[in-house]
């Protein structure tokens, strides 16, 4: 007896995340204003862009009767140009994310993936196609796709730190990648320039725990990454956090070089400021023009 | 047990443990601080990264002293420190306990008791015989008996208010026998004969001796000086400044005694006296029995009074008093010189010296007093007056006393007088014959120069005889004499001038006043006044300063009396012989006091009994103390102050620091309330409920001041359990189904409301539900509350109830719901409806509480902006309920500020017509 119930709890666990991220990423989307997403120019699409004179190739059933009337010449609707564009998410599900200093602020996974799973709203809503790197999930539109999108950020992986999976990367797609880039930084630099080889443009969140930025610590400590795979033991932790703090800005330093090689967008983002400044920022570094 | 100075220990040997204490420094040193074990994903970018120090992190110091301490004091702890251990004395061979007792001793003879007790334990704990013996009260023969059974006696053991006698001491020092050790518990005071009786018991043996340093406070006795008490206490001269207070404890008029006065003695530092002077009128002043100290148990501390202060008080009343005439020839003049400076002297008439119950009236030259006058004089000369007559010019030619004998007369008097010696009589002026014995006079000497020119004469009389008590050379009488109740008549056959004789220009005349008790005696008598006399103890003062009844006790001689100093004879107190007081004090006017002091030789040791007093729980607390600050401040050197969850223990330490303040906001409550009329409202814990009755109330206040003359202010939301009541005219109480029961003192304050007249309106809001017969949640609250409610008997208001015209004239008093069932108090019973009159006979009392259920706060209510919150009824006829609602609110206030007013008007047409009008 005590089997299908314990099935049904764990299941009731496991699944309890997920309208919660989902709701929470529709929270946080809602907040922002859906803005100009056409392309600005004539071509495929449903919203009327202009009228123009019709040319010889275009069939009789598409001129715009109602227009032509008014005038002598004959009129067609051009419609925008609506193509979907494909935005392909990375977010790190590695140990190293669920961390949090603070019992009061959300792991920095927690913020990944509200984050991601938020901006995959918008770009959903704008019309784009949002899937994840590697192939599992391939960009597709749709509330379906949303909730498999969710499904699918919510697992949870076990190794320290995460590598991007750099398949599946459809070409000149938009991707983002979330992470908090503590780990080697090798996997990024060469899933970055295969990225950058194939034409695809993103941005680079990086979600950082506020410890993590200001390094509290003093005294004898032993030092663990989340797993309790790596560990380091100093005698005076408050001696290391300047040689801390300087190879963190190292490692900022590099990514940010990083992405403007390949023309990415890369930004730090700390888990106790505002979802939503982040949020911006990503809507409008995937918005950018290339 | 092995001691350190004062701090002795149970187990010394531990204190070995505290050698381990470096080899604890060396390994603390040695052993770093407990890493902390952190999850931080950092770590990634911390690997290789090697600690400039090589040397791991050592313990600070002061960590390690607070360790150390923490250790140090575990082990004294467990050592078994003791404060002062008692160490037993040595010693064999008899044991002599010597106390003073004395009064000094009186202040703290408990623990001299106690001290000896714990001697004579010690002795028996050491086998030895012991004996114990006071200086004032010496056994005749000395003997030593076993401690224990010495112990048993020392109850027995007691102060006396005097000192040692030297003659009985060194009678004393003749029975001791030759070895013996001494204990001397001193009462600290310097006496002469100390130094002999050391010498005596230095000689037998080990003398200790056991005095505390202190000071001994002794009042003298009071001096009246120059119209007032001086006062003067006297101390051992050491000390600091010091405010001794003293009270002046007499008999109020109706015999019970209290303190009449105090006045403060000022010490200065070093100085062995104090003084000051107390001003007292006349009547207080003579009532003082004793001065005492105040909260000093002792014989010195108390000051008891004789005659010395007493002054007696003597009225003159002159018959010539407005005659115009040489101040030398008023009758009063040489009787004023006479007593002012041992009397009190009153001034008056008749009737407002006798409210003054002189001791003595002096009519100098008055023949009659009016009718009710003398009656009221003789009684009071019953009650123990003493009226002193003077004959005069007056007196001679009145009629008074001529037939019959004047109840104010001593004697009957010839009409007329006599004038001897003069230039139109015979013979010389008459001098005075020697004072038989028997007159009060007796012993005075008889100067030749007093002679009497005129006098007047008694009449010869059977009794006449028995009431001369001076006369003059020829047999005449020339002071009589009788004795009325209590009291005395005397007549002085010649004028109180030196117009019939030269007595008032003698030192004679000054003694027969004394002599006569006119005028007070000098204070102590002299040696020469007391032989012969015998002196009787009235009360008598032990050393701890109480006042026992000394009826029982022999009577002392005068001569004992004269050397003024107490002893066994003679214990202090009062003495009376005749009409004479005498107190005999422990400190006299000249007594000093100082400090005893002891050759080098001799062991003094202080007087408490010291108790041991263990140690070691405090050690123990104070390494655990430090043990916890250890704790922190490790938590501080190993960093885990700081980083997460440090805010979890600096919350904790902060908790320990902060205690809230709360804020008194009850004075700007009652200034709010009071400064106008106030609606109140009472607070439910319903936050929608209490906010529509506050707009409720708010719309019935603008109402009022826009129909009527009351002009409320914002009405108040009062919480019955803290708030004052009585400042509110009228409570308006919501019932919700939910709120809690007023506390006892809460119905304590509302039912002392309701009968001071207060009014609480009572709305359970469901008049649109419940009915009369049917119930509510609501309802039911409201029965439990009003259980404990001091309400009376109510009724659904009646037709003629005041309220239905006391602004307004309404027979419905709708709210939000327009229900009939409001109910007040009932009216009385036997409450009539007059003919022709159109309301029945009510006008008593403003009911204490309405009752209803109409919601009314919703029709009242009103937004900041003046619009009404809730629909009342629909269209005009809602509005039309809303205005009637509105109307029942000004009819309530009224009710409650102007009270039975209107019901009163029921009588102006029968005042009109009483009026003729």
């Amino acid at each position: 007896m005590t089997q299908p119930l314990a099935l049904r709890a764990q299941s009731e666990a496991l699944a309890s995340p997920l309208p919660a991220l989902l709701a929470e990423a529709e929270h946080l989307a809602s907040a922002v204003l859906l803005g100009e997403h056409g392309r600005r120019r004539a071509g495929l699409g449903d919203t009327f862009w202009q009228y123009r004179p019709a040319q010889d190739h275009d069939e009789v059933r598409h001129i715009d009767w109602r227009r032509s009337a008014r005038s002598d010449a004959t009129f067609v609707q051009d419609k925008e140009w609506q193509i979907a564009q494909s935005v392909i998410l990375w977010v790190d599900q590695a140990a190293s994310m669920r961390f949090t200093s603070d019992d009061n602020l959300p792991t920095k996974s927690t913020r990944a993936r509200t984050l991601s799973l938020a901006a995959a709203i918008l770009l959903n809503r704008g019309g784009e196609r949002v899937g994840l790197t590697g192939l599992r999930l391939p960009p597709r539109r749709g509330a379906a796709q949303l909730e498999k999108l969710s499904t699918i950020l919510s697992e949870d992986s076990d190794t320290d730190y995460g590598t991007p999976d750099a398949q599946g990367m459809l070409p000149h797609s938009r991707a983002l990648f979330v992470s908090d880039f503590l780990g080697d930084i090798a996997p990024f630099e060469a899933a970055l320039t295969k990225a950058a080889d194939r034409g695809v443009r993103g941005a680079m969140l990086q979600v950082l725990d506020p410890h993590e930025e200001a390094f509290p610590f003093d005294g004898r400590t032993i030092f663990e990454s989340m797993t309790g795979a790596l560990s380091h033991e100093t005698l005076k932790a408050g001696e290391l956090r300047t040689r801390y703090l300087d190879r963190l800005a190292a490692r900022k330093d590099r990514l940010s070089e990083l992405a403007r090689m390949t023309g990415w967008q890369f930004t730090t983002y700390h888990t106790d400021t505002s979802a939503t400044t982040a949020l911006l920022w990503l809507y409008q570094a995937l918005e950018r023009r290339t | 047990m092995w001691s350190i100075g004062p701090i002795g220990f149970a187990a010394p040997w531990l204190l070995l443990g505290l050698i381990t204490l470096p080899i604890l420094w060396i390994l603390l040193r040695a052993v770093p601080p407990a890493p902390i074990r952190r999850r931080f994903p950092g770590v990634a970018l911390l690997l290789g990264l090697t600690d400039d120090d090589s040397q791991s992190d050592r313990t600070p110091w002061w960590l390690l002293l607070l360790r150390l301490l923490a250790v140090a004091a575990l082990i004294i702890g467990f050592a078994g420190p003791v404060l002062n251990p008692q160490s037993d004395r040595t010693g064999t061979g008899p044991l002599l306990i010597v106390a003073d007792g004395t009064w000094a001793d009186a202040r703290d003879w408990q623990t001299r008791t106690e001290r000896i007790t714990a001697l004579l334990a010690e002795a028996t704990r050491q086998g030895r015989t012991a004996a114990v013996v006071t200086l004032t009260d010496l056994p005749a023969d000395l003997t030593f008996q076993s401690a224990d059974a010495v112990a048993q006696r020392l109850p027995n053991l007691s102060p006396q208010p005097w000192e040692p006698n030297a003659e009985a001491l060194s009678a004393f020092t003749d029975t001791l026998p030759s070895s013996f050790d001494t204990f001397w518990l001193s009462d600290g005071i310097a006496r002469d004969s100390r130094a002999d009786l050391l010498a005596r018991f230095e000689d037998a043996g080990q003398v200790t001796v056991f005095q505390s340093p202190r000071q001994t406070i002794g009042l003298r006795p009071a001096r009246f000086e120059d119209g007032e008490v001086k006062l003067s206490a006297v101390r051992t001269p050491i000390g600091n400044d010091l405010i001794a207070t003293v009270t002046a404890v007499g008999l109020d008029p109706a015999g019970i005694e209290r303190p009449l006065a105090t006045v403060d003695l000022d010490f200065t530092a070093g100085e062995p006296t104090a003084d000051n002077a107390l001003n007292l009128p006349p009547e207080l002043r003579n009532r003082i029995t004793r001065f005492e100290l105040t909260g000093t148990r002792s014989a010195a501390a108390v000051s008891l009074v004789d005659d010395a202060l007493r002054r007696r008080e003597v009225a003159l009343i002159s018959g010539a008093g407005d005659a115009e005439g040489l101040e030398l020839l008023s009758p009063l003049y040489y009787l004023r010189e006479a007593l002012a400076p041992t009397a009190d002297l009153i001034d008056g008439t008749m009737e407002d010296i006798l409210l003054a119950n002189p001791d003595v009236i002096v009519l100098a030259d008055v023949a009659t007093l009016a009718g009710s006058e003398g009656e009221n004089v003789l009684q009071w000369i019953e009650g123990g007056g003493m009226l002193l007559r003077f004959a005069g010019p007056r007196l001679a030619a009145s009629d008074v006393g001529r037939a019959t004998e004047d109840p104010l007369l001593p004697v009957r008097l010839r009409s007329g007088g006599r004038a001897v010696g003069g230039a139109m009589s015979w013979g010389e002026p008459k001098s005075l014959a020697p004072f038989t014995e028997g007159s009060p006079f007796f012993g005075l000497p008889v100067p030749d120069d007093v002679t009497v020119n005129a006098q007047v004469m008694a009449q010869p009389d059977p009794t006449l005889a028995n009431r001369v008590i001076a006369q003059l050379a020829d047999g005449t009488p020339l002071v009589t004499r009788k004795i009325v109740g209590e009291g005395q008549i005397v007549l002085v056959h010649v004028t109180a001038n030196a117009e019939w004789s030269s007595l008032p220009l003698s030192g004679l005349f000054v003694q027969m006043l004394e002599r006569l008790a006119v005028s007070t005696r000098p204070a102590t008598p002299s040696a020469t006044d007391l032989e012969g006399t015998t002196w009787l103890p009235q009360s008598v003062l032990d050393a701890f300063g109480r006042l026992s009844d000394g009826s029982t006790l022999p009577g002392v001689a005068g001569d004992v009396i004269a050397s003024a100093t107490p002893s066994p004879d003679l214990r202090p107190g009062i003495y009376a012989s005749d009409d004479q007081r005498l107190a005999i004090n422990v400190i006299g006017p000249q007594t000093t006091i100082d400090t005893a002091q002891w050759p080098p030789r001799i062991t003094v040791e202080g007087l408490a009994v010291v108790a041991e007093t263990p140690l070691k729980g405090w050690l123990l607390t104070a390494a655990l103390s430090l043990l916890l600050i250890d704790i922190i401040a490790s938590l501080a050197v190993g960093g885990r102050l700081h980083g997460p969850r440090s805010d979890a223990v600096v919350a904790l330490l902060l908790a320990f620091a902060l205690t809230a303040t709360p804020a008194d906001a009850q004075d700007d409550f009652a200034v709010q309330a009071t400064s106008d009329v106030v609606l109140g409202h009472v607070i439910t814990g319903n936050k929608d409920v209490d906010n529509t009755a506050a707009a409720g109330l708010l719309g019935l206040s603008n109402t009022l001041f826009r129909r009527t003359s009351i002009e409320p202010a914002a009405p108040i939301a009062v919480d019955i359990e803290a708030d004052e009541l009585a400042f509110f005219p009228f409570l308006y109480w919501p019932i919700t189904a939910d709120q809690p029961l007023p506390t006892r003192e809460a119905y304590a304050k509302l039912n002392r409301y309701l009968r001071t007249g207060g009014m609480i309106l009572f709305d359970t809001r469901d008049a649109d539900t419940a009915r009369f017969g049917s119930s509510s949640p609501e309802g039911r609250k409201l029965q439990a509350i009003a259980r404990s409610l001091d309400i009376p008997a109510i009724e659904p208001i009646p037709q003629d109830h005041v309220l239905t015209r006391t602004f307004y004239l309404l027979q419905d008093f709708p709210g939000r719901y327009a229900s009939r069932d409001v109910w007040v108090e009932a009216a009385p019973p036997d409450a009539e409806l007059a003919e022709g009159m159109p309301f029945r006979n009510l006008n008593d009392g403003v009911t204490p509480v309405v009752i209803g259920g109409n919601d009314w706060a919703k029709a009242w209510a009103v937004d900041q902006y003046g619009d009404r919150m809730f629909p009342v009824g629909r269209g005009m006829a809602g509005e039309r309920q809303r205005e009637i609602a509105y109307r029942f609110g000004v009819n309530l206030i009224m009710h409650v500020l102007t009270g039975n007013y209107k019901s009163d008007q029921v009588h102006v047409p029968d005042l009109l017509e009483r009026l003729g009008q």
